[in-house]
C-alpha cells in the first residue's frame, strides 16, 4: 500500500483529486493484480453475508454456543415493531438490533465477515444496512462504505492494532466503530478529511475501554458492545457531518489508543482474568460452561 | 501488513473467534494434507487458551469440520460432530500441556485407514492465521497462505539439486524454499513456495522421479 498514515492518504486524496474509496479500490487492483469488476463482486459478496448475518440473526430463538446470549435481536426487533420505545427513536434501535443480530449469528457458529475481527462483527453490518433502510443507497454507494471503512481499518493495523487480545477493546469495539463512521460520512458524500474526523471521534468516545469476555468467550460483553458501537460510529458520524472537525488528528489518536492499549495490564485483553470476566458471577458462569 | 482490504473486511468465516474458529479449521485443513488415506481416528491434543475455551469457541468442531475438508467458511462445521460420526471417523480431544509453545496450539494424532499415524502440531496465530510447526516430530513451519509443495525426502547430498531440476522442467518457479530435518542422514521435509500453482499429478510425478522421495504434498 502507498500511505501508511492518515495524513499521507488525506494527501493523497487531494493531490489527486479522489476520495478515501477510490484511493482503495486502485490500490487493492494494483496490489491485487485482478480487476475492478472481480474486487467490486468481491465487495458484494462481503454485503451479501453481512446482510444476510442480520436476516439470520433477526430470526434466532437459539442460545449461543456457551449460552450467554441469544434472541435478544429478535425481541428488540418485536418492540420497535410494536412501538414499544423508550429513549431511543425506532430506526436507531433498529441499527443496535442490527449489530446484536449479528453477534448472535457469530456465537452460533453461523457465518459472517470479521470486521475487522469476530469479536466486532456486528457494528460495520448494521451501519451499512441501516443506511440502506434510511436513504435508499444503492450497491456503489454500499461499496464506498466497506471501502472507506477498509482503509480506516488499514491505518489502524499498519500502525495500531484491532486486536482486543493487543489492545484492548478500545482497539477492537474501538476500530470497527471506527471503520462504520467513516463510512457512513463517505456514504453520505462527506469529505476524505471528515472520515477520518469520525472515525478519529469514535476512538475519543471509548478509550480505554478493555477486553474482558466472560468465560473468554465472544458473547458477553461483546455484544452489548457491538451494540454501543453501533451508535457511537453514527454520532461520530453525524458530529463530522456537521462539520465538527477533530482537535487531535486521526493519526495522533490512533497513536494515543495503541499506547493506551499497551500501557493495559494483561488481565485487561481479552485473557479472561480482569474486568467483567473476573467478577464472582462471571467466575461461576465460567465454571458451569467448562468445569 | 494487511495485505489485501479483504484481510481487514474478512475473512468470511463461521464464527464466533477467528483464532479459535476460523484458525482451528485452517489448521485442521493442513493437516488433512498431510494423510493421504481416509481418516479413520483422530485425536486433538488442545494447549492453552485451546485448551480452555474449545468447546465455546467450537474450536472442537472446527478442527474436526476441517480435517474433513470443510474450509473456515462453511456453515457444515457446526455439524462437524454428525459428519464425522456419518463417516465412521473416531474423534477424540484431550486438554494437554504441548509445553513452551503458543496459546494456540494443537497437536493432531491421526491414523489413516491404511493404519499409518501422522502426527501434526500447529497454531493459530491470530486473525486466521496458523501455522504448522512439526509433523511426525520434525519441526517446520509452514502457513498455508502461498500454493506449496512439501517433500518428505530422505536427507541425502545432491537430493535438493534433483528437486529443483524437475521443478524447473516442470516449468515452476520456486519463490521460497526452506528445509527442515531431524538428523543428518534421516528425515527431512522441504517446503518449496512458488507463484504457479502445483496440481496433483506433479507431486505424484515426483514422488516417482525422485530416488529417496519418501512422500511429496501439495498445499493450496
Amino acid at each position: 500500500m502507498a500511505f501508511q498514515s492518515g495524513n499521507d492518504l488525506l494527501k493523497q486524496c487531494v493531490e489527486e483529486e479522489k476520495q478515501i474509496w477510490q484511493v482503495m479500490l486502485e490500490q487493492e487492483v494494483e496490489q491485487s493484480g485482478k480487476s475492478t469488476e472481480a474486487i467490486e463482486d468481491k465487495l458484494d459478496e462481503v454485503l451479501e453475508v453481512m446482510f444476510k448475518a442480520i436476516d439470520t440473526g433477526s430470526m434466532n430463538d437459539k442460545r449461543s454456543l456457551g449460552g450467554l446470549i441469544g434472541g435478544e435481536a429478535k425481541r428488540m426487533l418485536e418492540a420497535i415493531e410494536n412501538g414499544q420505545l423508550n429513549y431511543l427513536p425506532a430506526n436507531s434501535l433498529k441499527a443496535v438490533a442490527y449489530s446484536m443480530a449479528v453477534m448472535e449469528v457469530n456465537s452460533l457458529m453461523g457465518i459472517i465477515v470479521a470486521a475487522p475481527t469476530a469479536g466486532s462483527c456486528g457494528v460495520l453490518p448494521a451501519v451499512l444496512k441501516y443506511a440502506q433502510e434510511q436513504f435508499n443507497y444503492d450497491k456503489q454507494t454500499l461499496r464506498i462504505g466497506v471501502l472507506t471503512a477498509s482503509a480506516v481499518g488499514y491505518l489502524v493495523t499498519t500502525n495500531a492494532t484491532v486486536s482486543g487480545a493487543e489492545g484492548g477493546c478500545q482497539a477492537e469495539i474501538g476500530s470497527a466503530t471506527a471503520m462504520a463512521a467513516a463510512a457512513l460520512v463517505a456514504m453520505r458524500g462527506g469529505s476524505a478529511s471528515s472520515c477520518l474526523d469520525a472515525a478519529a471521534f469514535s476512538f475519543k468516545n471509548i478509550m480505554g475501554l478493555v477486553c474482558d469476555p466472560i468465560a473468554g468467550l465472544v458473547e458477553s460483553p461483546c455484544t452489548k458492545r457491538n451494540a454501543l458501537g453501533t451508535l457511537n460510529a453514527m454520532l461520530s458520524a453525524d458530529m463530522a457531518l456537521l462539520g465538527m472537525i477533530s482537535i487531535i488528528p486521526f493519526d495522533e489518536v490512533v497513536d494515543a489508543m495503541y499506547k493506551v492499549g499497551r500501557m493495559m495490564s494483561s488481565d485487561l485483553r481479552e485473557t479472561a482474568r480482569g474486568g467483567i470476566a473476573a467478577c464472582p458471577s462471571a467466575k461461576a458462569i465460567e465454571k458451569r460452561i467448562f468445569g | 501488513m494487511p495485505k489485501s482490504l479483504f484481510d481487514i473486511i474478512g475473512p468470511i468465516m463461521a464464527g464466533p473467534s477467528s483464532s479459535h474458529t476460523a484458525g482451528a479449521a485452517k489448521l485442521g485443513g493442513l493437516a488433512r494434507r498431510f494423510v493421504k488415506d481416509d481418516i479413520a481416528s483422530v485425536v486433538f491434543y488442545l494447549h492453552g487458551s485451546f485448551a480452555k475455551t474449545y468447546k465455546g469457541h467450537g474450536t472442537d468442531k472446527a478442527l474436526l469440520g476441517g480435517i474433513m475438508g470443510l474450509p473456515a467458511s462453511s456453515p457444515e462445521l457446526r455439524f462437524a460432530f454428525d459428519l464425522a460420526k456419518q463417516s465412521k471417523i473416531d474423534y477424540k480431544f484431550v486438554e494437554a500441556d504441548l509445553g513452551d509453545v503458543h496459546p494456540n496450539s494443537v497437536k493432531i494424532e491421526v491414523v489413516g485407514s491404511d493404519g499409518k499415524t501422522t502426527v501434526i502440531s500447529g497454531a493459530s496465530v491470530g486473525g486466521g492465521a496458523v501455522k504448522i510447526t512439526a509433523i511426525n516430530g520434525i519441526k517446520m513451519s509452514l502457513s498455508g497462505d502461498y500454493p506449496a509443495i512439501v517433500t518428505h525426502h530422505v536427507d541425502r547430498r545432491g537430493i535438493l539439486s534433483v528437486i529443483s531440476r524437475f521443478l524447473a522442467e516442470n516449468g515452476l518457479n520456486v519463490a521460497t524454499v526452506n528445509l527442515f530435518r531431524s538428523e543428518k542422514g534421516k528425515d527431512a521435509f522441504m517446503i518449496i513456495e512458488s507463484d504457479d500453482d502445483f496440481d496433483d499429478a506433479i507431486a505424484e510425478e515426483l514422488k516417482r522421479e525422485v530416488q529417496d522421495m519418501i512422500d511429496v504434498f501439495i498445499i493450496k
